[in-house]
């Protein structure tokens, strides 16, 4: 791994930074109990949700003032230091790892919710604000903001916006990049540029679009506003088992085929099922090889007229039982055993480590056949959690840390899943990002062309590569070093570039 | 020609041949697919580059509610295709004029009445394949629903209007048409309790697919299954609109062949917070996307129109009949620069629709 700062596409090292000189030149921009710089301080920032990579930043920040925001990015520009934003840290593919030569810039003080219009449905929102706690801050106006990533108690919108994150209800509502109308950025020399307006489109390029899932690369997202929806009439989830998994796959199609398109449609195996099953007592049947969960809103008549319908559909695919939620109470118990997968898996393995793939799901057979396959070859378990109505795949690798190697067998088995998702016609990451964790996978789903078109983006925003270098894209030499394991489509990648 | 049926075919290699000689040369090259919206935006210039017979659905799984076309495939056999399959584009895309390609509908980011209720466009693209301005087949995105690999390039070509490159296909989600439709009609006496109204069923979960308001009459479409149109027409109230006119009002809407658009005057597109009060400009006025989108015929000056979309939180688009060399609302210097070195990273010679968004770019 590389320790110090390099440019996102040359891979030359960064200058040094000359941490006095940066320290005093913070000193006159932010408070003194808003700049950290002893080992002990920077402790907590060492990492995001993805701790198997650790680094200390040469500095943390926390301002809380645009204007603040501006002036750390101006100096760091003049000084060229790399800088890492980070909102809540709680992001899975360390793109909110700092930099051993480098700032921290957090995002933490940004906390206000500036104003909730009821009648646009909107809420302008700082980015340190908590995702869920948007839509609990506009329950009373019976409306609520529609992604819903499993860490939106802690995630911040800020984030969520440099992610792109989704969450169960995507198929039906959209990820971040549908949810929100405009947002605030502080471009790296400092510059406060509004991207979108008050209405539903801008004039010029979708730099909004462009922004949302970024990763830290381009911009610092310093405000969003986000489109607020009614809170459906009514949900109902259906919860049906299978004694194979490939019929629960098939069910899925069936239902979209019928022309309907649940909130959330969710798929666990049985290796999560008993997990989940044996922590929160969901109620799950534990002798099921898969379970789907299927989640209907909108209108009373709606919902009542789906609920018939899809209990018939999953009957007919194969269901060995199907189950309607009776009232909101088991409605949340089937949804708990769900939402508590990752930590149920947590406590049947010292450690697991949660992929985060897409395929098309008519693909979906192949590719589990294929993962038990390298299961066995790894002599790792997997579980498989399942957003199964958008295909996005969260495998959970379980392993021991303190076995000798494991941790680095069970990274190379989750790479191979990842490029069985590309080979298949999907992508090494859903909703999780790039960051770190994935940059050598991106090798395997972009070419040297596509790669260099990401980087010159990159350089639209950022000529210096201070923002997040390193992160989410590859240098074509990263890339040509690894081509050795990958050869994708029978064609050795990256021809024109020397080996080593 | 005729009743010929074109040949599906994929043209790919000739385009990037031409896209590279062009660089080579540094000459202009205008895209065009099937011109039905050479009206739009500033004057086309350069030599044409003609994507009409880079054709053809090259995947479509209903299942898995995604269709991947080339370009130049006609908008009207996509949609025809996926209303085999009781699907469609939840866009609503206008065609103006029969021989529209799915490249161009995706390249304007142009969407119909479902735009507020459905999302644009750009929200339903899930990835592109496109020629930069270097003669480059890439890549981007792709036919799922969850990809945060890379930049979001694809949804970046989604307006650019190919200034940014040339579309060689696209995959977009495609969602099941609603079980039933069903248009209402009120007498509303102004367009301020025509918002009013707009505003107050976009908070509750009532399943609206359009909206709109022109001379003194207001129209809601509901959609979903019969039971919850029933419900939602008897709490909305108004008159079901019947008869020839309700299947042709949307069409006629988003294809500008309603009444109002036949007209002399300037057509406007004043895109706004869909709560900004009624705009006092002197005009014909029809109001759409439940008051985020508003046409305007007038003879205003231009300096006028742009001040009171920007004061009503948006921006103006000279969409017809006008000069054509200040179309879109002009960017900031902040915003300009970024766009200009975004110009240069995918088009490096300046070759690919220059000028057809802003006279910069």
């Amino acid at each position: 791994m590389h320790h110090s700062a390099h440019h996102p596409a040359t891979g030359e090292p960064l200058p040094p930074v000359d941490k006095a000189e940066l320290i005093a030149a913070l000193r006159a921009i932010v408070p003194d109990d808003a700049l950290l710089f002893e080992d002990e301080d920077l402790r907590p920032y060492e990492c995001d949700g993805l701790s198997a990579y650790r680094r200390l930043p040469l500095v943390v920040t926390l301002p809380d003032n645009i204007q603040q925001v501006q002036a750390i990015l101006r100096l760091c520009n003049e000084l060229n230091v790399p800088v890492v934003a980070r909102g809540a840290g709680t992001g899975l593919s360390g793109g909110a790892l700092p930099f051993e030569n480098g700032l921290l810039l957090s995002l933490a003080k940004f906390q206000t919710i500036i104003d909730i219009n009821t009648r646009r449905r909107t809420a302008r929102v700082q980015p340190g604000v908590r995702n869920l706690a948007i839509s609990q801050a506009v329950d009373q106006y019976g409306l609520y903001y529609a992604p819903d990533p499993s860490s939106q108690i802690a995630c911040t919108i800020g984030g969520n916006v440099a992610e792109n994150s989704g969450g169960v209800h995507c198929l039906k509502y959209g990820l971040t990049v549908h949810n929100i109308q405009s947002i605030k950025i502080v471009t790296i020399d400092g510059e406060l540029l509004e991207i979108g307006c008050e209405g539903l489109d801008a004039p010029g390029y979708d730099l909004l679009a462009l922004m949302t899932g970024s990763e830290g690369m381009l911009g610092v997202i310093v405000e969003v506003t986000v489109k607020l929806l009614p809170k459906p009439d009514r949900a109902q989830v259906i919860l049906a088992a299978f004694d194979d998994i490939v019929k629960a796959g098939a069910a899925v199609g069936d239902i979209i085929s019928a022309g309907i398109i649940p909130a959330g449609l969710e798929m666990m195996d049985r290796l999560a099922i008993q997990a989940a099953e044996d922590f929160v007592h969901a109620g799950y049947p534990r002798d099921a090889e898969a379970i789907l969960l299927c989640e209907l809103d909108g209108t009373n008549e709606e919902v009542s007229a789906h609920i018939y319908q899809v209990r018939d559909i999953l009957r007919k695919s194969g269901a060995t039982e199907v189950r309607t939620a009776k009232d909101d109470l088991e409605r949340m118990t089937f949804w708990k055993g769900r939402k508590a997968a990752f930590p149920a898996v947590g406590r049947i393995s010292p450690d697991y480590y949660c992929m985060d793939g897409t395929i098309p799901r008519k693909r979906l057979p192949e590719v589990l056949k294929a993962m038990s396959e390298l299961s066995r070859e790894y002599d790792l378990a997997v579980a498989n959690v399942f957003h199964a109505g958008d295909g996005n795949l969260h495998p959970l690798i379980l392993y021991d840390a303190n076995k000798p190697g494991e941790l680095e067998r069970t990274e190379e088995f989750g790479g191979r899943i990842l490029e069985l998702c590309v080979e298949v016609g999907g992508t090494i990451t859903g909703e999780h990002g790039v960051g770190m964790e994935k940059i050598d996978q991106m090798c395997v789903q972009f070419n040297s062309l596509e790669l260099s078109q990401f980087h010159a983006v990159k350089d639209a925003f950022d000529p210096k590569g201070l923002l997040n270098p390193g992160k989410a894209v590859p240098t074509l030499h990263r890339c040509a070093e690894l081509g050795a394991m990958h050869v994708h489509h029978g064609e050795l990648p990256f021809p024109e570039l020397d080996r080593f | 020609m005729g009743s010929a049926v074109m040949q599906d075919q994929d043209i790919c290699a000739e385009l990037q041949e031409q896209v590279r000689a062009a660089a080579d040369s540094g000459t202009a090259l205008c895209i065009r697919g099937g011109g039905s919206k050479d009206f739009y935006g500033r004057e086309p210039q350069g030599e044409k580059l003609e994507l009409g017979a880079h054709r053809g659905i090259v995947n479509y799984e209903p299942t898995e509610l995604v269709v991947t076309a080339r370009s130049g495939t006609p908008l009207k056999e996509i949609e025809q295709t996926l209303a085999e399959h009781k699907q469609m584009l939840a866009f609503e895309p206008p065609y103006f004029g029969e021989q529209a390609t799915i490249g161009g509908t995706v390249a304007c980011n142009l969407s119909g009445p479902r735009r507020a209720y459905a999302g644009a466009a750009r929200d339903s693209l899930l990835g592109t394949k496109l020629l930069n301005g270097r003669g480059e087949v890439l890549s981007f995105g792709g036919e799922v629903m969850k990809n945060v690999a890379g930049y979001d390039v694809s949804r970046l070509m989604a307006g650019a209007m190919g200034t940014l490159g040339v579309l060689l296909e696209v995959s977009l989600k495609v969602l099941p048409r609603p079980e039933q439709e069903l248009t209402l009609v009120q007498e509303v006496l102004s367009p301020s309790l025509a918002l009013d109204e707009f505003i107050a069923w976009a908070r509750l979960p009532v399943p609206i697919s359009a909206t709109c308001y022109h001379d003194g009459q207001l129209f809601i479409r509901l959609c979903g299954t019969p039971s919850a149109i029933k419900v939602a027409s008897d709490n909305i109230g108004g008159e079901a609109f019947t008869g020839e006119t309700s299947d042709t009002l949307w069409q006629d809407l988003k294809n500008h062949q309603h009444a109002f658009f036949e007209s002399e005057r300037l057509l406007w597109r004043l895109s706004v917070a869909s709560d900004a009060p009624p705009i006092r400009l002197d005009g014909d006025w029809l109001y759409e996307w439940g008051g985020a989108q508003r046409w305007l015929l007038s003879e205003v000056p231009m300096e006028d129109i742009r001040e009171a979309a920007r004061a009503a939180g948006g921006h103006a688009t000279l969409y017809r009949r006008g000069p054509r060399d200040e179309v879109f609302k002009p960017l900031s210097p902040g915003m300009m620069q970024i766009h200009r070195r975004l110009k240069q990273a995918f088009d490096p010679n300046g070759i690919v629709n220059p000028g057809r968004m802003y006279r910069e770019l």
